[in-house]
C-alpha cells in the first residue's frame, strides 16, 4: 500500500526546522523555495495505515456508545462499581501513556535529522512507559478479582474488563511496534518508505494513547 | 547531525500540546471524581477528553498538516464521539 512519497521524511524534517524556529522565535533567515515546496499536506505514515487507524477508532467509538447504553440502563449499579476502581491507577496510567506519545514524538523528529542515539533513547523510554503500563494494569486487575469483582460480577465489571483489555491488548501490539522502530533507529540511511513504516508505527502507538484518553473518563470518573 | 539536543524536538506545537494535555487530565480527574450522577459535568469531561484525543491527533500524529479529506473525517470522529457519549448520557 506504498504511495509515492519521495518528500516525505525531508518534508516533515522542514516543517519541523520552520515549527522549531518559529517556536524559538529565532528566524534567522526566510523560508526557502525549495521549503515552501515541500510544506505541503501530506498523509503522515502509510496511507493504508489510516484505514485501520481509523476503523479501530470506530470500533472502538460504538463500544463507548454500547457502554454508555448499558450503563443508562442500571447507573446505580454502574456507579457503586466504578468507585470500586483504582482511580489513582487509571490518572497514573494517563499521564504514563501521555509521556510515552511525547517520547516517541521526539524520536520521529529526532530520526529525521539522523540524531539515532537521542531517537533510540526515547524509543526505550516509551518502551518503559508502555511496559509500566501494562504491568499497572495487571496490578489493577488483580486486586479487583481478589475481592470477587471479575467479569461475571455485573455488567459494569464485564465492560470493564472487555475495554480495559482490548486496550491492553493494542498495548501489547504496540510495545512489539516500539522494539521494531528502537532497532530502525541504528540505520545509519532510512528511505522515504521505512521511514512512512516507522511513522505508521508510531500514530499506532498514539492511537493507543488516543484511545486510552476517553476510556479513563468513561470508566473511572463518569457517574 | 551530531549536535542535537532532546529539548530541540520538544520546544515547539507537541510540547506546548503535552502540557495542555496534562493540565487537562488534572482538570478532569479534579472535576470528574465526585460529582454526584446526573451531573453536567460529566458532559464537560467527556468534551475535555474529545480535546484531548484531537490534540493527540493534531500534533502527536501529525494530522494538522494531513490532507483535508483525513483531517475532516478525524474532526468529525472527535467532535461525532463527544455528542454520542453525551446525547446517550442526558437522553437515555
Amino acid at each position: 500500500m506504498s504511495q509515492p512519497r519521495p518528500p516525505s521524511s525531508d518534508s516533515a524534517a522542514a516543517v519541523d526546522h520552520v515549527d522549531a524556529a518559529a517556536t524559538a522565535n529565532t528566524s534567522p533567515r526566510t523560508i526557502t523555495s525549495a521549503e515552501q515546496d515541500v510544506m505541503v499536506r501530506r498523509i503522515p505514515g502509510e496511507a493504508g495505515t489510516w484505514v485501520f487507524l481509523l476503523g479501530d477508532m470506530v470500533v472502538f467509538g460504538v463500544f463507548f456508545a454500547t457502554f454508555m447504553v448499558e450503563r443508562a440502563k442500571a447507573p446505580e449499579v454502574f456507579d457503586i462499581s466504578r468507585k470500586t476502581l483504582h482511580v489513582g491507577v487509571g490518572l497514573t496510567n494517563t499521564i504514563v501513556l501521555l509521556l510515552s506519545s511525547l517520547l516517541v514524538v521526539v524520536a520521529i523528529r529526532a530520526i529525521r535529522v539522523k540524531a539515532r542515539s537521542i531517537a533510540m533513547y526515547s524509543l526505550i523510554g516509551a518502551l518503559a512507559c508502555g511496559v509500566t503500563f501494562a504491568g499497572l494494569k495487571a496490578y489493577e486487575y488483580t486486586s479487583l478479582i481478589e475481592v470477587g469483582h471479575s467479569a461475571g460480577a455485573n455488567h459494569f465489571y464485564l465492560y470493564y474488563f472487555i475495554l480495559t483489555g482490548l486496550h491492553l491488548f493494542h498495548v501489547c501490539i504496540g510495545l512489539v511496534v516500539l522494539a521494531s522502530m528502537t532497532t530502525q533507529t541504528r540505520r545509519a540511511e532510512i528511505s522515504s518508505t521505512r521511514m512512512a513504516v516507522i511513522e505508521s508505527g508510531a500514530c499506532f502507538w498514539h492511537l493507543v494513547d488516543l484511545l486510552w484518553i476517553m476510556l479513563f473518563p468513561l470508566l473511572y470518573l463518569v457517574s | 547531525m551530531t549536535n542535537s539536543t532532546p529539548g530541540q524536538f520538544v520546544y515547539n506545537r507537541a510540547g506546548l500540546s503535552w502540557i495542555i494535555l496534562i493540565a487537562a487530565t488534572a482538570l478532569s480527574f479534579a472535576v470528574g471524581v465526585e460529582h454526584g450522577t446526573g451531573s453536567l459535568v460529566a458532559i464537560a469531561v467527556l468534551g475535555l477528553a474529545a480535546i484531548k484525543i484531537r490534540l493527540v491527533g493534531l500534533d502527536f500524529m501529525e494530522l494538522r498538516r494531513a490532507p483535508i479529506a483525513l483531517r475532516i473525517a478525524f474532526e468529525i470522529y472527535c467532535i461525532g464521539l463527544w455528542a454520542v457519549l453525551s446525547g446517550i448520557y442526558l437522553w437515555l
